[in-house]
């Protein structure tokens, strides 16, 4: 008899959906039906079922071709090519969960790596601006139970976050804000006329990659001042009024996306988006959110932080502390200059979303995939190791985009012999050990798990 | 006034997300499906007959770093005159420039392309585009 499985997150976007319900076969190995997901969701799940999954990792031969070997010679591949990279570089965590961030970490200390994941090319000026300026937030609960203006700022979850509008920013039924779409006014800022800014009641179309202009001019009329008749290609009345109305806010929110952070100005039109926030706090209160692009690409900020102090470009290579500068120690810049000597992609596809060139340089050396699927970065790696999916096959903390941790279900078995990226990454770790001849040091909360004798000999040292 | 010349035009040109190419990327990026929603471009309508582009034929787009070879479709978002968008993936990748401005992230949105009618031309799939770049492309082995 199938089962039906309820409260199941979605291991796609930053909405972290957690209503999925998922039908499931009497044998646990197959889904049958999906629930309450939208198209990507529903896709990825079923994906799962797709019986050209790997099961084994696969080397690349001097011919060009992939071979299958064990997991043990894959882990050994692993352990002692990362031991003999000067500076490798292990990049992705936009899909896996709290548990395989935190073992990755181990490997990294291990080996001098650069650690760095998907925010890198994605939310990573929303960081520096946070450094800079702070970050004026709140949950997605609040915005959905108080928000009545809600501002879309180079972002379109119609598209990137499907059911962002229904949950939590546009159409839902809040605490405060009963009347759902009724209630609230949505102002959608970006030079296309998306499906988003369809559904807004002002759409300012600003002349591309003139963020911070009109960022500015909003703190200006905010202030009382006057402003010139047009800025980044928005007339003078449209601002005023979209101030006005935000002004008149009962909680004002909002939210940016890549609009803003892949253009001219990167972190400083964050900046300007943060200061903007912090002045309207002094007439309404008013919040601001990064829509954070995967389940779980809000995880390696957090977990990382609480390591290392950083929440990415992490350079562990001096051995002695950890340092973080973008724009040095950040996946592309290393990439472009060739200072990395390995690098190991992680639950992300680096071959298909970076610009081809870093692809490139980044391809003069052992190339390592570690995914569940075939993806560009498998296709071009010298190894790619397959895993369980997070929140598939495994569970796992996941963060969602306001950082609030979710617990994720497994909902089938995973594929024999295949283990998790914590798994991976913990034998990888004792493979280091051995090969450098040292104790592996594990964490007491590993306690139920693994090594107690370790922990015990850790403890009296 | 006769047929449409054949002309270059000079756009800025953006890459973002969409449902049909993240629906498509979790069927798998080899999936015939992510090769239609991602090897597009739109662009305003005025600006295709400005160069002489017909709807559903293939352009080549040219950047600082790179030229692709794809299909120019009615666009399913308005893109305003002066602007083009390839949806976030493979395609869009060829040609967006590492530079990061000193922050880690590329510019993948607001850089300057150019456009041409190139109707004789042939997309190429992912793995072409990607195994090629780095010599692993072998014709005829996938």
């Amino acid at each position: 008899m199938p089962k039906l499985i309820t409260q199941v997150g979605c291991p796609y976007c930053g909405s972290s959906c957690d209503d999925i319900e998922v039908l499931v076969s009497d044998d646990n190995k197959k889904i049958l039906e999906v629930h309450n997901a939208c198209i990507i969701g529903t896709n990825l799940f079923f994906h799962a079922n797709d019986p050209t999954r790997p099961k084994l990792p696969r080397q690349r031969q001097p011919d060009g071709s992939m071979k299958e070997i064990s997991y043990e010679e894959a882990i050994d591949w692993t352990a002692k090519t990362m031991l003999a990279a000067k500076k490798p570089l292990i990049y992705g965590f936009g899909s896996t969960n709290c548990e395989g961030m935190s073992a990755v970490a181990r490997i990294a200390e291990k080996s001098g790596a650069v650690l760095d994941n998907c925010a890198t090319i994605c939310h990573g000026p929303s960081f520096l601006a946070m450094f800079d300026n702070g970050y004026p937030s709140c949950t997605l609960g609040e915005a959905k139970n108080r928000a009545d203006v809600v501002v879309f700022w180079g972002c379109n979850p119609m598209h990137a976050h499907p059911r962002h509008t229904s949950r939590y920013s546009i159409f839902p039924r809040g605490y405060f804000t009963q009347k759902g779409q009724m209630q609230r006014t949505i102002l959608s800022i970006d030079p296309r006329q998306t499906d988003t800014a369809k559904l807004a009641d002002i759409h300012l179309m600003l002349d591309q990659g003139h963020d911070y202009e009109l960022f500015d001019a909003f703190r200006t009329v905010l202030r009382g001042y006057d402003i010139p008749d047009v800025v980044a290609g928005i007339k003078k009345e449209t601002i005023v009024k979209s101030v006005e109305i935000m002004k008149k806010a009962r909680f004002c929110m909002i939210f940016f996306g890549m609009g803003c952070t892949h253009t001219d100005g990167r972190n400083h039109n964050i900046d300007a988006a943060i200061s903007l926030t912090r002045d309207l706090n002094t007439h309404t209160k008013c919040s601001i959110m990064a829509m954070r692009g995967h389940y779980n690409i809000a995880g390696p900020g957090q977990v990382w932080s609480w390591i290392f102090g950083f929440p990415y470009c992490i350079d562990l290579s001096k051995g002695t502390h950890a340092h973080m500068n973008p724009g040095e120690t950040s996946s592309i810049d290393l990439a472009m200059r060739d200072e990395v000597d390995c690098f190991v992609n992680v639950g992300t596809d680096a071959g298909a979303h970076f610009p081809i060139q870093a692809v490139q340089h980044l391809k003069k050396h052992p190339f390592i995939t570690i995914d569940p699927n075939f993806n560009m970065a498998s296709e071009i790696a010298d190894l790619h190791i397959p895993v369980r999916i997070a929140g598939v096959d495994e569970p796992g903390v996941v963060y969602r985009m306001d950082n609030v941790p979710i617990q994720f279900k497994a909902v089938i078995e995973g594929l024999p012999g295949v283990p998790s990226d914590e798994e991976l990454f913990d034998m990888v770790y004792e493979r280091m050990c051995e090969l450098t001849n040292s104790q592996p040091v594990w964490l007491a909360a590993k306690e139920d798990r693994k090594h107690p004798s370790n922990i015990s000999a850790v403890n009296e040292a | 006034m006769r047929g449409e010349s054949m002309t270059k035009i000079n756009l800025n040109m953006i890459t973002q997300r969409s449902i049909e190419e993240g629906a498509a990327m979790e069927k798998g990026k080899t999936n015939p499906d992510y090769f239609d929603a991602c090897s597009i471009i739109e662009m305003n309508p005025g600006d295709m007959k400005k160069a002489g582009i017909w709807v559903n034929t293939n352009v080549k787009v040219t950047s600082e770093c790179g030229t692709v070879i794809v299909k120019c479709i009615n666009a399913t978002q308005f893109c305003p005159p002066g602007l083009c968008h390839i949806r976030q993936g493979v395609w869009a990748n060829q040609v967006v420039p590492p530079r990061t401005q000193s922050t880690g992230t590329p510019q993948y949105s607001g850089f300057p392309v150019t456009v041409e009618p190139a109707a004789d031309e042939k997309r190429r799939t992912a793995l072409q585009l990607v195994q090629g770049a780095v010599g692993l492309w072998k014709e005829g082995a996938n």
